[in-house]
This record gives C-alpha cells, structure tokens and sequence, in this order.
C-alpha cells in the first residue's frame, strides 16, 4: 500500500468553467475516492417563486443555466401549462423544438471543445468553438440574444421564425456538415484522444442504472433512455433514433454525443419541413395556476424534471428542478475510483458537468 | 495596437453565476473574436494573471476563494466585473443566497453590462482595463 494523499481539485481549476471541489484521495497516481464539496454556484432561486409571479419567473428559469437557457426556460412554461391546461398551437411547438435542437448542437459543440481543451489539443478545441459560433449566428438572427433569449413564454413563444430565416437555419446547418464530420472524425479516430477516453472511467449498464445515470451518460452504457420518446413538442411529427452505445467509457460518451449532433441537424431540418402554415404562435393565458404537475424533458446533458405546484394565486407555492447534472453526480465519484489522477479531468468533462443547473 | 504596452494575460472565476457570461469569456478567446490576437491568453494560474475577470454575484462560500485569488495576483491589476450579476446581483438580487455585487468584496476596476454580456462588450471591458493597469503602474513607479 502506497502513501495516502489529498489533492484537492478546483473551485478554480484550468479544465472547469465553473466552480465545482473535489478532494480526491490518492493512493500513489491512483484515486482511492473523491470528495465532492459544493455550494458556490447556490443562488436559492428555487425560493425566488415567492417573489416573481409565474409569468416573470421564466426569466429565471432561463437563467438557471446559460447553457441549455432555452430547455430550461422550456421545461418551466410546459409544467406550468400543463397546470393550467393550456394547448399550444403546433407552429409554437415547432419553434420551441427548433430552438431546443438547436441548442443542444451548441452545447454539445462546446462540450466537444472542452474535451480537447482537457486532452490538450488546444488546435481542436478552437475548431469546435468557431463551428459554435455559427449556431449562435442563428439565435442571434431568430431570437437576438446569443446565450440567453426569452423566447419561451408561458402560453407560446414571443418570437417567429419566417419562411425565410428557416430557409437559412436549414442552409447554415447543411453547410457545416462537412466541416463538422472531419472535426467529430478527429475525435473518434486520432489515437492520442483515443488512448486518453478508451477504457477510462468505465460504467456498466447495470450500475448506470442503479446509480441513475441519465442523458448521454447512461445512453453511452447501453441504456436506452430518451424523454424526447414521451412525446412533448413536435418530437411526435419527427423521426429520429436514440443514440446509445456500449463500452459506457469516455471513448463511447463522446461517440454518442457526436452522433446526436448529426440527429439533432435530421430533427430541425424535419421540422422545418413540417412546419403548420398557421401563424398562431401563442394562445391567451387567463386566471392563475392551480393544482401541481411534473415536467420531464430531454436535455444536452440528460432528463430535466421540473415541478410546478400554483395556489390559484398568481405567486407559485413551489418550483423544484432536478437537472441532469445532479443525476449524473453519484455515477461520476463512483467511476473516479480506482482511475489515475492525469485522467481526473477528462471523467469529470464527460459527464458534461453543470454546476449551475445542479446548485441553482 | 500601440497603445498596448503589454500582453495582459486573464484569469476567469466563475462565482454563482449561471454560465451565460462565463461562456461568453471563452468565447472571447476563440476564432471569431480571438483575443489571443492582442497577447491576451485565458491563465489558469492567478500568479500570472495582470487582469482577473469575474463573474459572480457573492455568497458566504465564495467570498474566500475571490479574496485569495484576488490576493495571489501580483500588483498592479485590475478587476473586471462581468455582467449585471457581477454589478449589483442583477435577476437573482433577490435571492437568499446571494450577497449582490462582486464590489462588496473586492475592488472592482471596470463593469461590464448585459445578461449575458456579450462578447464585444466584455473585450471592451478589458480594454479599459488595460488602462487601468497603467495608471496603476505609473501610480507604483512615483
């Protein structure tokens, strides 16, 4: 038995934009077990329910997370619509799915730059955020905000998108086709990347399941567990397949992630073929909420679950959000035991971690 | 660029913010904006860092890591305040848990406005920064 250390790892580390601590216990290179302490990113907006009505409390479930701002934002208006039973015209539903699809392009872009930052192909990383940048042309264009866009309102979208800007959605995305398969070739092929992902940070199906891996993280363990299968938004109209594969390492979260890039483009050029000519987008919201409902719905980094409980005042009783991160949270310290301390950032980028959804 | 005397090199913490400015940082390091054009590089070390861009409101948990990481940079330096959380708390002012701007703990130099602030903006944030710091410079030479 080798000499026991502890190394603590971040708030403020190179490979995390956010702040996240983990004390990791060494056994010589290796990591015995991993201590997570957080609380830095906590606002306590859950509470903020008592002091914005439900109408202005989607600007902050926007902001729960700049990431997947618009899902966020989304989840919200769907559980509280469910509450007051609102249906909304398809062409709102279409949008609200582009923009979702949309978004997960550009979080897994940017997570797929990340990931070469963590490698150290700094060249790589570069390639993945200027192809980002593209997708932010886009929401700046359809929705004029790049990260943040108010766009989801309870009852509808506040936005259209016209025949002419769908037109160029549908262009800009089959131009970055070819750019993006040699970069997601890189990943998938180049043998430096392969040998830091391949066989590291292993989850088997079945402790994914009983740890409660969601999105990308357990689809990458053989799991086949997608919430855009229950039917919300326009996913019914679409087709697409789930994407899972079965090695559950590093190697297979960025396989799947990579090829949901290319599923999320076949779903936004379905919509926008499908999209109702009707120019309704919103329908009138009339009284308060009342009664309570669950939201569930599939984001960049997995199963997003928004409850929503109204008093028939216009001040919500309670908000709760379960993000993905937090989910993915008790499989990453289990798949940390046992892998080398040179390996600790990769595992930790491949669950795609959110600080911010996860403390809110 | 003869105004810039030297290559400012940046350290980024992320406070309770809720990525859309951090984000928008590193978006400023990359080909469209690439500011690594001027000599300003992204450091992870607060030893070498001229230039400490930040982008919290502040809570009781992270008021000591700002302050050390504030303390660890060599003088002179210069704080960025990105965002309207970094100012004042912005949306989530009201929150239990968060104390408002970042200027209750540090000195802040710049503020940078906008939700998220956007890219040109946080470049011209730094910018002025870089004024700052020759001010500052001159100030410790007299």
């Amino acid at each position: 038995m080798g000499n026991r250390t502890i190394v603590p790892f971040g708030p403020q580390h190179p490979v995390l934009p956010e702040p996240i601590h983990l004390d990791l216990v060494l056994e010589d290179e290796t990591v015995i077990e991993a201590i997570p302490s957080i609380g830095f990113v906590h606002r306590g907006l859950e509470k903020l329910v008592e002091k914005k009505d439900f109408q202005q409390y989607v600007y902050v479930a926007e902001r729960i997370c700049g990431i997947c701002s618009f899902m966020h934002g989304m989840g919200y208006c769907m559980a509280v619509e469910n509450v007051m039973d609102l249906k909304l015209p398809d062409r709102a539903e279409f949008l609200r799915t582009i923009w979702a699809e949309l978004s997960r392009i550009h979080s897994h872009l940017l997570w797929l730059g990340l990931l070469a930052d963590a490698v150290g192909f700094e060249s790589l990383f570069m390639h993945c955020w200027r192809l980002r940048e593209e997708i932010l042309d886009l929401f700046d264009m359809t929705t004029g905000g790049r990260v943040i866009f108010s766009v989801c309102k309870v009852g509808g979208v506040r936005k259209d998108i016209d025949a002419e800007k769908l037109k160029k959605i549908v262009e800009v995305l089959s131009n970055m086709d070819s750019s993006l398969r040699s970069i997601t070739k890189i990943f998938l092929s180049d043998t430096s990347i392969i040998s830091r992902m391949s066989g590291v940070g292993v989850l088997s199906p079945e402790e994914a399941f009983d740890l409660g891996a969601v999105g990308p993280m357990a689809r990458a363990s053989g799991i086949v567990v997608d919430d855009r299968l229950l039917g919300y938004g326009a996913y019914p109209h679409v087709k697409f397949e789930v994407q899972t594969a079965t090695e559950g390492d590093c190697y297979a979260r960025t396989k799947v992630r990579i090829n949901e890039i290319f599923e999320s483009i076949s779903i936004i050029k379905q919509c926008v073929s499908l999209m109702p000519s009707d120019t309704a987008i919103d329908v009138p919201v009339k009284g308060n909420p009342d009664g309570e409902y669950f939201a569930r719905l599939e984001q960049p980094r997995g199963e997003v679950v928004y409850y929503v409980k109204g008093n028939g005042t216009k001040f919500l009783d309670r908000m709760r959000v379960r993000t993905p991160t937090f989910a993915n949270l008790p499989p990453l310290l289990h798949t940390l035991k046992g892998v080398d301390l040179a390996d600790v950032p990769v595992l930790v980028l491949t669950i795609d971690p959110c600080i911010s959804c996860t403390e809110r | 660029m003869n105004m810039i005397k030297k290559s400012p090199w940046i350290l980024h913490y992320d406070g309770s913010s809720c990525n859309g400015c951090d984000i928008e940082v590193l978006a400023c390091l990359t080909p469209l904006y690439d500011v690594e054009r001027f000599g300003i590089i992204n450091t992870g070390n607060p030893k070498h860092a001229d230039i400490l861009l930040i982008t919290v409101s502040v809570n009781e948990q992270n008021i000591p890591v700002v302050k050390q990481l504030y303390d660890q940079m060599p003088n002179p330096k210069a704080v960025v305040a990105v965002g309207i959380c970094a100012a004042t708390g912005g949306i989530f002012k009201e929150c239990y848990n968060v104390m408002g701007g970042i200027d209750k703990v540090i000195p802040v130099d710049v503020y940078v406005p906008g939700c998220a602030a956007r890219p040109e903006s946080i470049i011209e944030g730094v910018v002025k920064a870089l004024g700052v710091l020759e001010s500052k410079r001159k100030a410790n030479e007299e």
